[in-house]
């Protein structure tokens, strides 16, 4: 690993022209909805189709993608409701921008509560015109947080050599916030991190899968020992997260190093959506996919170099289903042949191994032993 | 002990007890036959033969009728009915044969269209009258031009089928001409399907011209209103056709006939035999018969040689001219008039022949809630909800979509409140499958639609199933007829139905839109900083353009 020097990003993107962007884009489709109208013309807006037949996987850029079909939703009888409320969400999105305030998924529903007959009854109907929206602003580079609707959940914890340079909500003045000087803590990932800047001078960024592992790190101070950030997932990472690490190895030019438990769902849900999204939200995957992360560990291979069968537990009918899923289904897996081979010698073991279990050579086992061993030869980190 | 010897009898014996049966007493003992054979029955029997009575007297006189029924209630279930007409009055002679003879009449002897036949009805509720509480029957009457009007007391020797007076005066009346009947019976008053008032009601739809007061015990008060002063023709009497013939009627005919000759007695006693088609006939009926043959000497094996050959020779169907139908508009003014629904059709089928009988079938339908989905299309292809005016509800013959439609049957006018599962007219409405035509209709059963199904069937002699008069029999000609009647107004049902539903569904897609729209201004407002006007000016713009896209159905 080379010394990496102090990189530095400041003040993060630009905010001001993002909001200008978001409220032109909401403008022009308002604008064009009423053209329409004027011209005795029924109106349409043209949305992404977000099915997953309109779902791609770039290889060269390395994550999903939505494709080019778009769905055209002319006011009528049927969509005269959606349509409705899609200007309306549209509307309470620009007015947020304006106030600089933001809804979660649950507020908006609720904001909604407001508007009479156009209300939405369930949650799942905001939610699937706000993914609409979100997928109609991906085309302009525009993500959900810029529309100002925020994730529920919120981001992972943060330890080690880095500064994060935010903005006080209060008074505008920007904060440093050190993350190697916050004792036994560690910094909150917020809601958006779209604003943030960082300083590092760190080597790389290590993602780990448990609360657990995280905290052991952090107590012993490994980031210290090995020159990294330290980022808690916890199980699948969280949008915030996902943006975040997305961000930070962007703007500091740092690898990415994912440390899961050995078992199908480490690979193919947690190691996988971080590093292409998921299918689901293909829309969103330019925006919070990890292009650049590899995965250091727990391979198949590990358990036996490090002799941790009898920590092992026998893989379940779930497991089983989805490792063959990964191999046969998902287009991630199947472009990357050592990834198939992994899978398959893990399928022939009928095992899987978790974080924990390398605390059977001792608790500080994988600081002093595992993870040092293993970032000696990054090369054989699964791509 | 001692044997019991059987008490067998020797022929002299029972020859000594055998006796002639009068007509009276064999329907004292069977007053079921009539209709008199439950308390309520009885006493809906009884107003319906008397108003039915009235009716036929005004309508051949050509007088427009002004009935009034009045049942008071004296207790213990006593009842007394009255019904009082304008008619043409009775002669005073004939009084007491009308009211205390059964079988008397002037109805049974021809063929012609009318409510009664048989001459039964009127004296058999004097009977039973005389049964159930010992009252005569009290008749007043006034003959047209007549100083005063004649009043009787009626009752029936039941033993010999005669007349007995019981005082007979000339008193003083206000009526210039009518009659009024009077009589006391057991009884009981009832709401419902089988009530007087149903009854009336039924009467006031299929003879819209007739004006009924009706005075119940409970103090209600009804006025049926006429809706035409229009009489109907009085239908003409027919001579009986060669068709429809039957072996013993053709000796009774014989029997009395004027004719001198068989080809006159051919030629004058039947309808549609001319001289040619006599000739032909006799030529038919065998060595023994010319036609010069005298017909009252014609011996019973000749006769019935001459009745295969009356049915042997083609004769020309009967004319059909003596039916008179209530006819379309006058059916359709009739239901409007009385059943409270959105949609009336009726159809007044040709004349059909059943074993050379004419008839004629009338089917009308009444359906929905007035107003119906209350939409209107206006000039400008805009659908508007409208305010329906409610009419106070008729409450005998309200529409409800979760139940069995109303079946209203009626013969030569009369409506047909019992006996209905037995009767042909509805068995033509329950073999129709009201499915196709967008109702619901269980298995073999009436469909479930607010619905009133009303079939008339006119004829010169309905075929009841009995002499109640409650059930039409069922010939296959007048099953097939009423079939037709009721899909051609089926038919015509649907279409509305298919109208509605269209108009109803483009009307929700209109409404739904118009909700939203105010919102897809709102939000425009909201993101292009309208004013008010301008917003309220897109949304009308909007509205336009949604609305120019939709057709009218």
């Amino acid at each position: 690993m080379t010394a990496a020097g102090n990189k530095t990003a400041s003040g993060g993107r630009d905010q001001q022209a993002l909001d200008a962007m978001t409220i032109r884009l909401i403008g022009a489709i308002a604008s064009a909805t009423r053209k329409s109208i004027e011209k005795g013309e029924l109106p349409h807006i043209e949305l992404p189709v977000r099915s997953l037949a309109n779902v791609n996987y770039a290889v060269e850029k390395g994550y999903f993608e939505l494709g080019s079909a778009l769905k055209t939703r002319t006011l009528t009888v049927n969509t005269v409701r959606s349509f409705a409320q899609t200007l309306r969400l549209m509307a309470a999105s620009r007015q947020m921008v304006r106030d600089n305030d933001f809804a979660t998924k649950r507020e908006a529903y609720y904001i909604s509560k407001n508007w009479g007959d156009c209300r939405f009854d369930e949650q799942a109907e905001s939610d699937a015109i706000m993914d609409d929206i979100e997928a109609l602003a991906s085309l302009h580079g525009l993500s959900r947080e810029q529309l100002r609707f925020y994730p529920e959940s919120h981001g992972g914890s943060v330890a080690g050599p880095l500064t994060v340079v935010d903005t006080d909500p209060g008074s505008g003045a920007l904060l440093g916030i050190d993350c190697a000087n916050l004792g036994s803590g560690a910094y909150s990932v917020p809601r958006a991190v779209e604003h943030l800047g960082f300083k590092t001078d760190a080597d790389f960024i290590l993602a780990i899968e448990t609360g657990g592992m995280f905290q052991r790190l952090n107590n012993h101070r490994f980031w210290k020992q090995a020159n990294c950030i330290l980022v808690e997932m916890g199980g699948v990472p969280t949008r915030a997260t996902r943006r975040f690490i997305r961000r930070l190895s962007d703007e500091t030019d740092l690898p990415v190093y994912c440390f899961v438990d050995c078992d199908p769902y480490g690979f193919a849900n947690i190691y996988r959506t971080l590093k292409v999204g998921s299918g689901n939200a293909a829309h969103i995957n330019q925006f919070f996919c990890v292009p650049r992360a590899q995965y250091l560990g727990i391979t198949p291979q590990d358990i036996i170099d490090y002799r941790l069968e009898d920590a092992t537990h026998p893989l379940t009918k779930t497991d089983i289903k989805r490792a063959r899923d990964a191999i046969r289904n998902d287009p991630f897996f199947a472009s990357h042949p050592r990834w198939i081979a992994a899978i398959e010698q893990l399928l022939g073991m009928g095992v899987r191994a978790e974080q924990q279990a390398l605390a059977k050579w001792g608790l500080n086992y994988v600081i002093d032993d595992y993870l040092p061993r293993k970032l000696k030869t990054t090369e054989s980190f699964l791509p | 002990m001692a044997k019991e010897e059987p008490s067998y009898r020797t022929a002299y014996e029972m020859a000594g007890r055998q006796r002639d049966i009068s007509v009276s007493e064999f329907f004292l003992k069977n007053r079921h036959l009539l209709g008199f054979d439950s308390p309520s029955k009885a006493l809906l029997t009884t107003v319906k033969e008397a108003v039915d009575n009235a009716l036929d007297a005004c309508e051949e006189a050509g007088i427009l009728p002004e009935i009034r029924v009045e049942v008071i209630d004296y207790g213990d279930n006593i009842y007394r009915v009255v019904v009082e007409d304008n008619g043409p009055g009775i002669v005073e002679q004939q009084i007491a044969r009308i009211f205390g003879k059964l079988l008397y009449g002037s109805r049974f002897h021809k063929l012609s269209q009318s409510r009664g036949q048989q001459g039964m009805g009127i004296s058999a509720a004097g009977m039973y009258a005389q049964l159930t509480t010992g009252k005569s029957l009290h008749v007043i009457s006034r003959v047209k031009g007549e100083r005063l009007a004649s009043e009787l007391f009626v009752t029936i020797d039941t033993a010999k089928n005669r007349p007995e007076l019981h005082g007979r005066k000339k008193i003083k009346w206000n009526r210039s001409h009518g009659t009024r009947v009077e009589v006391e019976i057991e009884g009981r008053f009832q709401k419902g399907p089988h009530s007087v008032e149903m009854y009336l009601k039924q009467t006031a739809i299929a003879s819209p011209y007739v004006s009924i007061h009706f005075q119940g015990p409970r103090g209600e008060a009804i006025r049926f209103r006429r809706c035409t002063k229009q009489l109907p023709p009085w239908p003409t009497e027919i001579k009986p056709h060669p068709r429809g013939i039957e072996l013993g009627r053709l000796i009774q005919m014989l029997n009395s006939t004027r004719s001198r000759s068989l080809l006159k007695f051919l030629e004058t006693e039947f309808s549609r035999v001319g001289r040619k088609t006599a000739q032909e006939i006799v030529s038919h009926a065998g060595p023994h018969l010319t036609e010069r043959s005298l017909p009252r000497r014609i011996a019973h094996v000749q006769a019935r040689s001459l009745y295969r050959a009356i049915k042997r020779v083609p004769v020309s169907a009967p004319r059909t001219d003596c039916i008179v139908p209530i006819g379309e508009q006058r059916l359709y003014e009739g239901m409007r008039k009385e059943i409270d629904a959105d949609f009336y059709i009726v159809s007044t089928r040709p004349p059909a022949v059943y074993r050379g009988n004419p008839f004629q079938v009338e089917v009308g339908l009444a359906y929905g809630a007035p107003g119906g989905a209350n939409l209107q299309v206006d000039a400008g292809g805009r659908i508007r909800k409208t305010a329906h005016p409610r009419r106070a509800a008729a409450a005998t013959l309200e529409l409800h979509g979760e139940e069995p439609a109303h079946l209203l049957r009626f013969a030569n006018r009369v409506p047909l409140l019992y006996e209905q599962e037995g009767c042909a007219m509805t068995r033509a409405v329950l073999q129709t499958n009201w499915r196709s035509y967008g109702l619901q209709q269980p298995k073999g059963a009436l469909p479930v639609a607010p619905l009133v199904i009303l079939v008339h069937l006119a004829s010169v002699w309905v075929p009841f199933t009995s002499e109640a008069k409650e059930a039409i029999a069922a010939y296959p000609e007048i099953i097939r007829e009423l079939k037709l009647g009721v899909q051609a107004c089926a038919r015509k049902l649907a279409e509305h139905l298919r109208q509605e539903g269209r108009l109803k569904r483009e009307y929700e897609k209109r409404s739904h839109i118009e909700k939203y729209l105010p919102h897809v201004g709102i939000a425009l407002q909201e993101i292009l900083d309208l004013t008010d006007e301008q917003r309220d000016r897109s949304v009308a713009r909007l509205d336009d353009v949604l609305q120019h896209t939709r057709k009218v159905p």
